[in-house]
């Protein structure tokens, strides 16, 4: 505590992208210098920067306190809340010590800082079809429902919409029409809510979308940028895991066979086996399956890409013919992964609101003597 | 020109509420707000919302416990409709999809608040309020063909008609800068506090009193207005709110010698006394030279002692507040707080029903005095507040617009008069202050002369700087001359609206002499129910403001000497 109160103000300097729709000019960058304590936030600096040199910047914001979800910016090309990166960290991670600005990504500037969330973020909330679809008839009291299932769904419910996770999803990038990190949270939400009567419906249109819970590439962009700890990419893939586990979801996009071969492969090897990877996503793991004519399709497509490959080799002809070959002794150690998940009655579940079993508290805890009175 | 059966003025819990209520009959709705509706400071409401629903419980304790709350300035009839009809409303809620956290046996889970006498607020983690807007939210989008949303429209004004009935607004689109004319045949406003008055506060820098202001500039009285709370637990440097939850948990609070010194106060409640209680307490102890922190200026807020799982469960925000906003681990160490301007009591007067004196003209929430919360609002009361008269007032105005046809008015003068204010703004000259400036002064005057302790002098003193910087006010610069999002021009607009809510909180302050509640006057430091068992109501008058007053009800419950 005593360096967070003690440290006196600093000078930082402030780059802003601005942008003025009415001016027919393109966006600029504007400098400005402003004194603040260290530890208070880029949101701080910015505002200090409009009550004292310029009232027209414009950002968005509110609460000063990361739940409104309002001030979404990147920072030093980094998406983040401006209310909540510190202004040290922020000198620290910009370019000669100068914080830098911008808009979010993936949605159009409006002006300044401030970005049309409606015509990306909020239209792919909508597309998830974001309220519960109670299981009928609704009781007079509440739902009886395990205490866990609400404190597992407390974390997409977290979510404050600040558009981080869009702002820099490389998956939307490539395709916009990908339903998006932000959305899909929140679709877990309701499958993860055993008061929802429409969870297997939910997830065969999720799976089944070509944009949906498959098109993401597991880059962890979202993970990273998320600043209320929502981890996107994890409901996501707990989505597919439910998709294909728990409601055998057999979808168009071929995402549970795929991971299925994955693991599988895996499991049986210890390492991925590349040349089989492919053929099995789309016939499954059973070997009679690549001769589904659905499958030697969707293989004859994806020849290019095989040859392409070999001929930059990531693939060789023996690694076609035969799996990788790791020792016995870590191959018997991957297996023994497995048996232990496996063997679980439930999935290893990573939430932030389940913590394990209480910590021993240490004997002389709080003493007032000793901090900064 | 867009009209409607029930227009809604603001879109955190009391509007949402408002709306979906008059969704219902059938009737066409529209909500409006100056920020998308999530971002609402409801959204910050931590700690949970009240009801007795618990087999053991019964609802007159808990409006028991409320009128105690409220030093017995609330008035018992609303009281008894808020928290007769609060099980029924969280059940509803509940079934919308709101996570509520559960118990072992699937039941809603009950936490302890302050000046409860058991437990009765129902949670969801430490982001209650979230939750609550964000399912309300849900319902907003699955009712979309119902409910029209103007999402990023400031208002600037109610329209009143011929006869005097509140029939619409003028807006802004701020996304556009295009100013339009609403009609409706009600209007409720549910766009809350006024906090920015004050600084540091806890609320957010959109809490500018603009319905309040509005209501008043229309003719509406205001009630209640000195009545300020300060929330026991603010974060010393930026004022931001750590939940009562905290305390709920089982939270200490200590001074510099490491004593729980609510013992002195509150022997029985200790730490879950009133919050007007809790804040006196620590004032003192800060102002006797037993603060923590480089000047004293603090308290040591210690939520060591709750064990540690239940911490990263239960109050996970705060530890996340805590990490980044103060560099504190509060599952490790204690945090230093103070006491911070948190929730105005007083607002806009109404009935039960969210009718304001105005025809067509109802408030529910924050901006509303019906009064519930009377001296000083009981923590997990304001939500409940915001969802029990939202909801009525959307139900009330929507029968009321049944029984009526359209309304005639003509819009055209008003509208003109707003669109030109606010080009006057824009092309004011540098000459006289800017609107931060004027903002920051009003803020720190107001948190040294109408806080915690009051007094005469400190408050004609702030009277008579309100003075100026009204004047000051009317002719403060902006930079921004565009038209798209110019927030700096709703600045100044908001400003306006601050000031006024400034000068009715004075003038109600020095008006009562007497302490109750949160309001601490030292040159009168007793309750004096034979003089001040009433209410102040304030009416702008063309001269200023004129005060009134108008009876407290009582129904069940005498006052008595209030101890916890």
């Amino acid at each position: 505590m005593a360096e967070a109160h003690d440290r006196p103000p600093e000078q930082f300097t402030l780059r802003l992208r601005r942008y003025d729709p009415e001016s027919g000019e393109a966006a600029y960058w504007d400098e400005h210098k402003i004194e603040l304590e260290p530890h208070r936030s880029v949101l701080e600096a910015i505002l200090q920067a409009r009550d004292r040199f310029d009232g027209s910047i414009g950002i968005r914001c509110s609460c000063r306190q990361a739940i409104c979800g309002s001030c979404g910016v990147r920072v030093n090309g980094e998406p983040a809340l401006a209310c909540h990166t510190h202004l040290d960290a922020a000198k620290r991670s910009g370019r000669d010590g100068v914080i830098e600005i911008e808009p979010m990504g993936n949605m159009p500037v409006i002006k300044d800082l401030i970005v049309d969330m409606d015509a990306v973020h909020w239209k792919k909330i909508r597309r998830v079809t974001p309220w519960l679809l109670a299981k009928q008839p609704v009781p007079e009291r509440e739902y009886l429902v395990p205490k866990e299932s609400m404190v597992d769904v407390t974390q997409t419910m977290a979510c404050i919409q600040c558009g981080a996770c869009v702002s820099d999803c490389l998956a939307m990038e490539v395709d916009p029409g990908f339903i998006g990190p932000a959305a899909l949270a929140k679709a877990y939400r309701f499958v993860g809510d055993p008061r929802d009567d429409e969870r297997r419906e939910r997830l065969n249109d999720l799976a089944q979308d070509p944009q949906g819970i498959f098109d993401c590439t597991h880059c962890f962009k979202c993970v990273e940028a998320c600043p209320k700890d929502v981890n996107p990419m994890g409901q996501i893939m707990r989505l597919r895991r439910i998709a294909g586990s728990d409601e055998h979801i057999v979808d168009g996009n071929n995402g549970e066979r795929h991971e299925a071969a994955f693991t599988k492969l895996i499991k049986d090897n210890g390492l991925l086996w590349e040349a089989e990877l492919i053929p099995r996503s789309y016939g499954g793991n059973s070997w009679f399956g690549k001769l589904h004519p659905a499958a030697g399709k969707e293989l004859l497509s994806s020849l290019p890409t095989a040859i392409r490959g070999l001929l930059r080799r990531k693939m060789t002809i023996p690694g076609i013919l035969k799996p990788h070959k790791i020792p016995a002794s870590d191959l018997k150690a991957v297996q023994a992964i497995y048996d232990k998940v496996e063997s679980r009655p439930e999935r290893y579940e990573l939430n932030l609101y389940i913590v394990g079993e209480d910590e021993v508290p240490e004997p002389a805890a709080a003493s007032t003597e000793g901090s900064n009175a | 020109m867009p009209a409607h059966d029930v227009l809604i003025i603001g879109a955190g819990l009391a509007g949402q509420r408002a709306a979906l209520a008059a969704a219902q009959t059938g009737a066409s709705v529209a909500i409006m707000s100056k920020v998308h509706p999530v971002r609402s400071h409801s959204v910050a409401a931590a700690g949970g919302i009240n009801a007795a629903i618990s087999v053991d419980d019964d609802w007159r304790s808990h409006a028991y416990d409320t009128v105690k709350g409220s030093d017995f300035l609330g008035d018992q009839d609303a009281i008894e409709v808020m928290c007769s009809e609060a099980p029924g409303e969280v059940m509803d809620l509940e079934h919308m999809g709101v996570t509520f956290h559960r118990n072992d046996v699937g039941e809603m889970d009950l936490r302890a608040f302050g000046g409860a006498s058991m437990k009765r607020t129902a949670y969801v983690a430490d982001i209650t309020g979230q939750a609550m807007l964000h399912v309300l939210y849900e319902q907003l989008m699955k009712h979309h063909e119902t409910v029209a949303r103007y999402e990023e429209w400031f208002t600037t004004s109610l329209i009143r008609g011929e006869s005097g009935d509140c029939c619409g607004v003028i807006a802004r689109d701020v996304r556009s800068g295009r100013m339009e004319a609403f009609t409706a045949k009600n209007v409720i406003l549910a766009c809350g506090g006024a906090g920015q008055a004050y600084k540091p506060t806890t609320n957010g820098l959109i809490v500018t009193g603009d319905g309040i202001a509005m209501a008043y500039r229309a003719g509406a009285p205001l009630m209640d207005m000195e009545m300020v709370q300060y929330h026991p637990t603010c974060l010393v440097e930026t004022g931001i709110l750590i939940t009562e939850g905290a305390r709920g948990e089982g939270a200490h609070l200590l001074n510099a010698a490491g004593e729980r010194f609510m013992e002195k106060s509150a022997p029985n409640k200790m730490e879950l006394a009133s919050r007007d209680v809790v804040s006196r307490a620590e004032q003192i102890e800060i102002d006797e030279g037993r603060g923590v922190g480089p000047n004293g200026s603090g308290i040591f807020l210690d939520v060591t002692v709750v064990p540690r799982k239940r911490t990263l469960e239960a109050l996970r925000e705060i530890v996340n507040l805590g990490r980044d906003f103060a560099g504190v681990d509060i599952t490790r160490e204690p945090i230093m707080i103070r006491p911070g301007q948190h929730y105005i009591m007083g607002g806009v007067k109404t009935d039960v029903d969210g009718r304001t004196p105005i025809e067509g003209l109802y408030a529910a929430g924050e901006v509303a005095c019906v009064s519930v919360h009377g001296g000083n609002r009981l923590g997990a009361n304001s939500l409940l507040d915001t969802l029990i008269f939202g909801r009525r007032s959307g139900e009330h105005a929507a029968a009321r617009a049944a029984a009526m046809g359209p309304p005639a008015v003509d819009t055209h003068a008003q509208l003109r008069e707003d669109a030109g204010r606010i080009d006057s703004i824009i092309a004011r000259s540098h000459d006289g202050r800017r609107v931060s400036e004027i903002k920051n002064e009003l803020g720190e005057l107001m948190n040294r002369h109408a806080a915690v302790f009051r007094d005469e002098a400190g408050l004609r003193s702030a009277l008579e700087t309100i003075g100026r910087l009204k004047e000051e006010a009317d002719r403060a610069w902006i930079d921004d001359r565009g038209t798209v999002f110019n927030q700096d021009v709703l600045g100044a607009i908001e400003l306006g609206y601050m000031v006024d809510c400034a000068e009715a909180t004075v003038v109600g302050a020095i008006e009562r002499k007497e302490s109750r509640g949160a309001q601490f006057r030292t040159d009168y430091p007793e309750r004096n129910d034979k003089e001040w068992l009433k209410h102040i109501d304030i009416s702008l008058d063309s001269d200023g403001p004129k005060v009134s007053y108008s009876p407290v009800t009582i129904t069940q419950w005498q006052p008595e000497e209030r101890k916890y």
